[in-house]
Parts: C-alpha cells; sequence; structure tokens
C-alpha cells in the first residue's frame, strides 16, 4: 500500500508539470484558488475567454481531452494519465468547468454513435474549446424520470423537425451545439421511442432563455424548438433506441473520477481557524470542533475513497463503484457546511454582498449554491436509487408506466 | 499510486473468513453471550494456530513477522464474524504497548505467549467516567508497588497480564504518568467481571492493593507511549468497525430482499432502499478512512495521529450507523434476542467507547489538523 508514483506515472507527471508551470494562466491563480462553489467568475476578465484560450493553449500542445484518441484532438491517454494531469492542473482545472457536458458527455456519446466524417470535423473543435456543447434531455415533465420527455421530432424526407421545449440546459446560452433526446414515437412505450441526434444551436427555431435560479446566477436555461430541422445523417443510434444511446451519456458522466468533488470543508475549516467567537477562538470551542471534525472525516473518506479508484485505474482495473458515493455525500454537506458558516456570523450572517459580508460571502455564494448540487445530474434521491439497486442488488422501483404507450400514460395529477 | 491492499493480503482476508465462517457461526458467538463461557477458548486456540495472534509480532519473538496491513484484514474479519474473543486488548492493545515500549526482557517473557494463544494480555487505563486523559489516572505506584481500581478493562477478568497507567508525580502535566507491567496471576489484583453492553467482550473491574509491577517504558513517558497505542489501536479497531459495519448492511440488504409486505420485496420501498444506500455511503466512507490509518499505521508515518482519529471517528458512526439501522429493516424482528442485529449493536455501542469516546477523538482529530496547518 503506498502513495507512489509508477516509474511511467512520475514521468508523466513531470512532463505535465512542467508543461503546466510554463503556460498557465498564473495571472488569475489566486482568484480562482478563493473561488468556490456558486462563486467561480473573474473580477477584471471574461471566465469564458480565459477559459477557452486555457483550453484553446492546452489542446495545441495536446493537452486536451488527454483520454481521447488523438484522431479525435486528444492524447490517447491512459485513464490514469488524465488523473495525473487533473491533479497537477490544480486549481486552472476550475477553467475546465464550462467545458464538462462537452467533453464528458456529449464527445463520448459522439464518439460512440456519430459517423466517422462527422467525428472528425465536431470532435477537434470540441476538444479544444473552440466549440461548446450543451446536453439536451431534461423538460419540465422529465427531470429524474428523463424518459417522460416530450420534444417530438418527425421525419419529413431526409430531415427530422423537431417542436418542444427542454430545460435546465447547463451552458445552452453560449453552446455552439447539443445532443439532443426526442421523442419519435408516442404509441410505444416510453423507453421505447425515444430518438437522440446532435445539433446547432444557432439553427432557425432554436430559441434559448436563460433561467433566473433561486441563487440569483444564470448557469441554466431553456431551450425551445419550433420546426427546427436537422439533417437524419445527425442522428445518433438507431431511430427509437435513443434511451440506450441516453445511458452512454449517463454513464460518462459518473466515470468522471478524480476530478474531486466540493465539499467547502477547507473552507470552513480555514475560515474557522481565524474566526474569534464571543468568548474565544472558534477552533477552540467544543461545539464547533466536533461540528468540524464529523465534515473532516467526511471530506477525507471521500478524498480516499477517490484514491482507491485512482489506485484501481493505476492497476488496469475498473474502478468499484464505491464512487457513486461523492457527489450524493458532498452535496448535502456543502450545504450544511455554508448553513454553519453562517450561523456562526451570527445577525452578519445574512449580509452576502462581496464588499461588506465576512470573507468575500463565499460561504452565502455557496449556501444559495448548493441546492442545485443536490438535484443537477440526479438527485440525492436518485443517486441512492442507482446506489441501493446497482451496488447492493435491491430491486428497481415499480414503475406503473412501463408498459403503457407513452400518450396514455397520465399527465396529471390533480385535475 | 497503490492504495489497496495486495494480493497476498486480500487472499490472507478470504482465509480469515473462511476460517471465522466456520469456527465463529453466529451460535458459537452466542455460547458466550449467553453467558455459558467468559469467551471462546476454542476459537482463540484456532487464531493462534493459524498465526493470527502474532501475525504483527517479529519472528524474534514468537510471531508471524507479516506486519500491521496484515493485522489489519484479519482485524476487519474478527469485526465482521462478531469474534468473541480478548483479540483487541491482548493484540492491539497489550502487545502494541510491549512492541513500542517493552525491554527485551519484557517481550521475550510476553510476546511469544500472546502468539502461541497461552497469555491474554489488556490495557488498565480508565477509572470509572471519563475519557483518557493523565488528570484522569488516580491509581498509584511508588516502589514498583501499584494501589487503586481500574475500571472497565476489557478482557480484565480472563486476562494474565496489563498494562497499567499509574500517577508517578503531581506536576499536572502528562509526564505524571508511567506505565507498568503486571502479572495478573501473581497476586496483589482482585478481579470483578462487569455486567455490559456487548457480553461478548467481558469488562472487568481490577483493584491493585499493594501488588508488585515493573515498568515499562521509562518513567514520565507513559502518557506519551499510551498515546501511541491508543493510535494504533484506533485504526486497527477502525477495521473491526468497517467489518461489523459491512456484515451488518449485508443481513439488511438479505432481509430486505427476502422479506416481503404489502405484496412486494421490502427492499423495493424507497424508504427502506433509501436507508440501506446511506448505510453503504457511511460503509464506504470509514472503509476509505481506515485504509489510509492503515496506510500511515504500517508505514510509522508522521500522519499516523490525525489519519488514526479520522479512521477512529468515521468507522465508530459507521458501525453505530449500520448496527442500528440494520434492526430497523428488520422490524420486530430485529429486535428479538433470537435475532442476530442486536449482537452488532451491542458490538458497536461498545466498540464506539472502548478506546475513549467520539467526543474525545473529535477534540484528538481538530488538535491535530491545526497541528499540521501550524507546520
Amino acid at each position: 500500500m503506498n502513495f507512489d508514483d509508477t516509474p511511467q506515472e512520475a514521468e508523466f507527471r513531470a512532463v505535465a508539470r512542467a508543461w503546466i508551470a510554463a503556460n498557465a494562466p498564473k495571472q488569475y491563480e489566486e482568484e480562482l484558488r478563493k473561488s468556490s462553489l456558486g462563486r467561480t467568475q473573474l473580477k477584471n476578465a471574461n471566465i469564458l475567454e480565459v477559459a477557452k484560450a486555457w483550453q484553446k493553449k492546452k489542446a495545441d500542445a495536446g493537452w486536451a481531452c488527454l483520454h481521447w484518441p488523438k484522431d479525435y484532438g486528444g492524447r490517447g491517454s491512459s485513464p490514469i494519465e488524465r488523473v495525473i494531469w487533473q491533479q497537477e492542473e490544480g486549481v486552472f482545472g476550475k477553467l475546465s468547468q464550462l467545458f464538462i457536458i462537452g467533453h464528458g458527455m456529449c464527445g463520448p456519446t459522439m464518439m460512440a454513435f456519430a459517423r466517422e466524417e462527422h467525428k472528425r470535423t465536431y470532435l477537434p473543435p470540441l476538444a479544444s474549446g473552440e466549440k461548446v456543447w450543451c446536453q439536451l434531455f431534461s423538460e419540465p415533465a422529465g427531470g429524474s424520470d428523463v424518459a417522460g420527455l416530450r420534444t417530438r421530432a418527425e421525419k419529413d424526407g431526409d430531415e427530422w423537425v423537431i417542436n418542444g421545449q427542454k430545460i435546465w440546459t447547463s451552458g445552452a446560452h453560449y453552446s455552439d451545439y447539443g445532443i439532443l433526446l426526442t421523442r419519435t414515437d408516442p404509441t410505444v412505450p416510453k423507453h421505447k421511442g425515444l430518438t437522440m441526434f446532435f445539433l446547432d444551436m444557432k439553427s432557425p427555431g432554436v430559441e434559448v432563455r436563460p433561467i433566473k435560479q433561486a441563487s440569483g446566477a444564470s448557469d441554466f436555461n431553456e431551450v425551445y424548438f419550433t420546426n427546427v430541422r436537422v439533417p437524419d445523417h445527425q442522428r445518433l443510434g438507431e431511430v427509437n433506441d435513443g434511451w440506450n444511446v441516453s445511458l452512454t451519456t449517463l454513464m460518462n458522466e459518473r466515470m468522471s473520477i478524480g476530478a474531486g468533488v466540493a465539499t467547502g470543508f477547507p473552507e470552513l475549516f480555514d475560515y474557522c481557524s481565524s474566526l474569534m467567537l464571543d468568548d474565544g477562538p472558534a477552533i477552540e470551542d467544543r461545539a464547533v470542533r466536533s461540528k468540524l471534525a464529523n465534515w473532516a472525516v467526511k471530506a477525507s473518506g471521500l478524498k480516499y475513497t477517490s484514491m482507491r479508484a485512482i489506485s484501481a485505474l493505476s492497476k488496469g482495473e475498473r474502478p468499484g463503484p464505491e464512487n457513486s458515493i461523492g457527489k450524493l455525500v458532498a452535496g448535502s454537506m456543502i450545504q450544511d457546511v455554508a448553513t454553519y458558516a453562517l450561523d456562526l456570523q451570527g445577525a452578519a450572517g445574512v449580509i452576502s454582498g462581496p464588499e461588506d459580508a465576512e470573507v468575500a460571502g463565499r460561504f452565502q455564494a455557496m449556501l444559495l449554491r448548493a441546492p442545485g448540487t443536490r438535484v443537477e445530474g440526479g438527485t440525492d434521491e436518485i443517486m441512492r436509487n442507482i446506489i441501493a439497486e446497482r451496488v447492493l442488488g435491491l430491486p428497481g422501483d415499480i414503475r406503473v408506466d412501463k408498459d403503457v404507450p407513452f400518450n396514455k400514460i397520465p399527465t396529471k395529477g390533480r385535475s | 499510486m497503490n492504495f489497496d491492499f495486495s494480493d497476498d493480503q486480500k487472499q490472507l482476508r478470504d482465509q480469515a473468513r473462511k476460517f471465522l465462517a466456520e469456527k465463529c457461526s453466529p451460535k458459537a458467538v452466542r455460547v458466550v453471550l449467553d453467558g455459558k463461557a467468559p469467551y471462546d477458548s476454542e476459537l482463540w486456540k484456532g487464531l493462534a494456530e493459524m498465526g493470527f495472534l502474532g501475525v504483527a509480532i517479529p519472528e524474534e519473538f514468537g510471531g508471524a513477522g507479516a506486519g500491521h496491513l496484515e493485522l489489519c484484514v484479519i482485524a476487519e474479519e474478527m469485526g465482521r464474524a462478531n469474534a468473541p474473543v480478548p483479540f483487541s486488548s491482548t493484540v492491539y492493545l497489550a502487545a502494541e504497548a510491549l512492541l513500542i515500549a517493552g525491554s527485551d526482557a519484557q517481550k521475550k517473557e510476553w510476546l511469544p505467549a500472546i502468539a502461541s494463544g497461552e497469555a491474554i494480555g489488556t490495557l488498565a487505563l480508565f477509572e470509572g467516567k471519563g475519557n483518557p486523559s493523565p488528570k484522569n489516572i488516580k491509581l498509584t505506584a511508588s516502589n514498583g508497588v501499584l494501589n487503586g481500581v481500574k475500571k472497565p478493562v476489557a478482557d480484565g477478568a480472563i486476562a494474565n497480564f496489563a498494562v497499567v497507567a499509574a500517577r508517578t508525580g503531581s506536576s499536572g502535566r502528562d509526564s505524571d504518568v508511567s506505565l507498568f507491567l503486571v502479572d495478573l496471576k501473581a497476586g496483589g489484583v482482585e478481579m470483578r467481571g462487569l455486567t455490559n453492553l456487548d457480553p461478548t467482550r467481558g469488562q472487568a473491574e481490577i483493584t491493585f492493593k499493594d501488588c508488585k509491577a515493573e515498568p515499562l517504558g521509562a518513567a514520565g513517558e507513559g502518557w506519551s507511549i499510551l498515546t501511541q497505542v491508543l493510535d494504533r489501536a484506533a485504526v486497527l479497531c477502525a477495521f473491526e468497525q468497517v467489518g461489523g459495519a459491512d456484515r451488518a448492511l449485508e443481513m439488511g440488504r438479505d432481509y430486505a430482499l427476502d422479506r416481503i409486505a404489502f405484496g412486494r420485496q421490502i427492499g423495493s420501498f424507497q424508504a427502506v432502499k433509501h436507508m440501506l444506500a446511506d448505510m453503504y455511503v457511511s460503509a464506504t466512507l470509514a472503509r476509505s478512512n481506515s485504509y489510509y490509518g492503515a496506510w500511515a499505521l504500517s508505514t510509522n508515518a508522521a500522519e499516523l495521529p490525525e489519519a488514526a482519529a479520522a479512521a477512529r471517528i468515521s468507522a465508530t458512526q459507521a458501525f453505530q450507523h449500520c448496527a442500528k439501522n440494520n434492526i430497523q429493516v428488520h422490524g420486530g424482528m430485529g429486535f428479538t434476542w433470537e435475532f442476530d442485529c442486536h449482537m452488532y449493536y451491542r458490538r458497536a455501542n461498545a466498540m464506539a467507547l472502548g478506546l475513549g469516546s467520539l467526543s474525545y477523538w473529535e477534540d484528538q482529530l481538530i488538535d491535530r489538523m491545526r497541528k499540521k496547518n501550524a507546520a
């Protein structure tokens, strides 16, 4: 048992480290280091532009999408090399958040299902960040129940005509392309009538409307489709086999190991280490210490769980299911941590403006962003179902709509 | 990076699991639970024959000389089987104290006897309520003679020898504490068994009356040695707790698959599924923290104090959580003496206290994290 690199890993790490040291946008390092959930932005620069410039620089030197084949803009690296890169990239990795959906989900789906000429055309600019992609799955009528989506695609000659509405589309407002899950046959049970496409987000009839979130920020959008025409050669997978295609996409979402989930703990520990309460330093207060200790072991537990997964990758094995706990644990933890940090501030905890608030309002921002973390990419409840069913082998939920034609499924709880 | 046990170590774990499945069935545990024997002496002999008691004891002292990672995987299986033997007091506490502070002669006297199963050892630290602290040690030592009362002492009524923490100064500092080695069969002690939460592991009160004792380690070094012993035992106990938590989770999962109510497997209800998923989460966090503890223990890393406290807290919480909710999944049957759930519930809650309670370890963890940050 050790934490040492193999000689090959050490060599790769040294090369990556040297390149990052010479090329990373260091002027933003401090600001990125201090940014936490709900507040990743730069004061004097447009983060989208900075992120795109860094991604392009990496791509030109062969450091983008490391695990993708070289022909598609990657490096052909092993999974462990990708993890080592992430470790070395450190805070500059926060700039990659804008590309997570494209690189983590759209790219792998294209790779698995698109025509060869499309892969060669679309994947390299996706890898280099010159083109940004989004994923158009969720709908007002289909969140956790993605297969309940209603956006229609109807065949018209060599084209499909799309009508409907998507929601919670991260980054649609700055995306160039998207992968789109549609309903192509409403007369069969819901999982059996779906088809996947990719499309140009600038196509006529696509309208993006940012959603103002509970936090006040706008990371997500509604996307409306009115008679949008998509050529049949942009179909991904067979007609009515879109559910299986989407499983590939979602599987990749959960494979992102080593990226490290934010728990808020390092921020809270720092804060408590310097905070003075009425009767002395917070870190010497029994109640504070007990809270900190309980979160400390969750944070370290997550860290070492991911180390175990990385070790499996290093040995060329598939990581076990234990990594599935990351988002579930971190999501509610960061919410609790933020709530507690405000509690320690007393009445002043209510002040959220960065100019007046404690530590520039980072915990207030965290608090307001945290509810989204527990919902996006699979709610806490869906994550628990996944653990219960796929890890522990418990029965799936009873699905009363499983064998019912989609257009016969009730759409209202109360009338 | 290879943050995992080696194939040989995993094989040893499988071997221990198989051995314990055969020799330490719930039925065998119940013999001790029902008070028909103070511990399972047949199992104890078997563990010695398998080489498990001396796995981390060097060969020159009669052990297998393997190491602490090997001891960790065996500990996990001991916890999974809820073994009714004085393993933790003898192997994690007494043997570790001897390894850290014993003279050559002391090691030669006791370590081979531990490895062969002839001697049961323990640590006599607590004196009534309270957590580990030099302030709580009242038992006195002067001119090699001990006077005072220790309780609870794990496995105290069946032990052959004890490492005893005694007060040898009154400066108010840690250096007031020294350790002594006492042959409990040599007179000067009275042992009384105490009714306790987990009858599968005995607790005792030991009264020392002008009891002859020899120093273990240098005078005034007692507290520093104890701290090391407790840290090492915290990691090893964490593996027992992880094993126990996993077993409790499995029991709950299996019952949820077998039991039908409202016309379906109860494991198909989200309320039950989510409870089991949460048990899996805490068991996984505990396992990962414990692996880090194992690494620190086996390499004597500077990180050991922090890693041990984290493993201790995480594994304590996980075992308590899994044992408690295992009963809940079982419903009324889980609350019967006949079902095995309560054995894990008892063990989980007794283990949560044995090396000092959660609040003690929480305090330790924060102190140690601060120290690291300051360094």
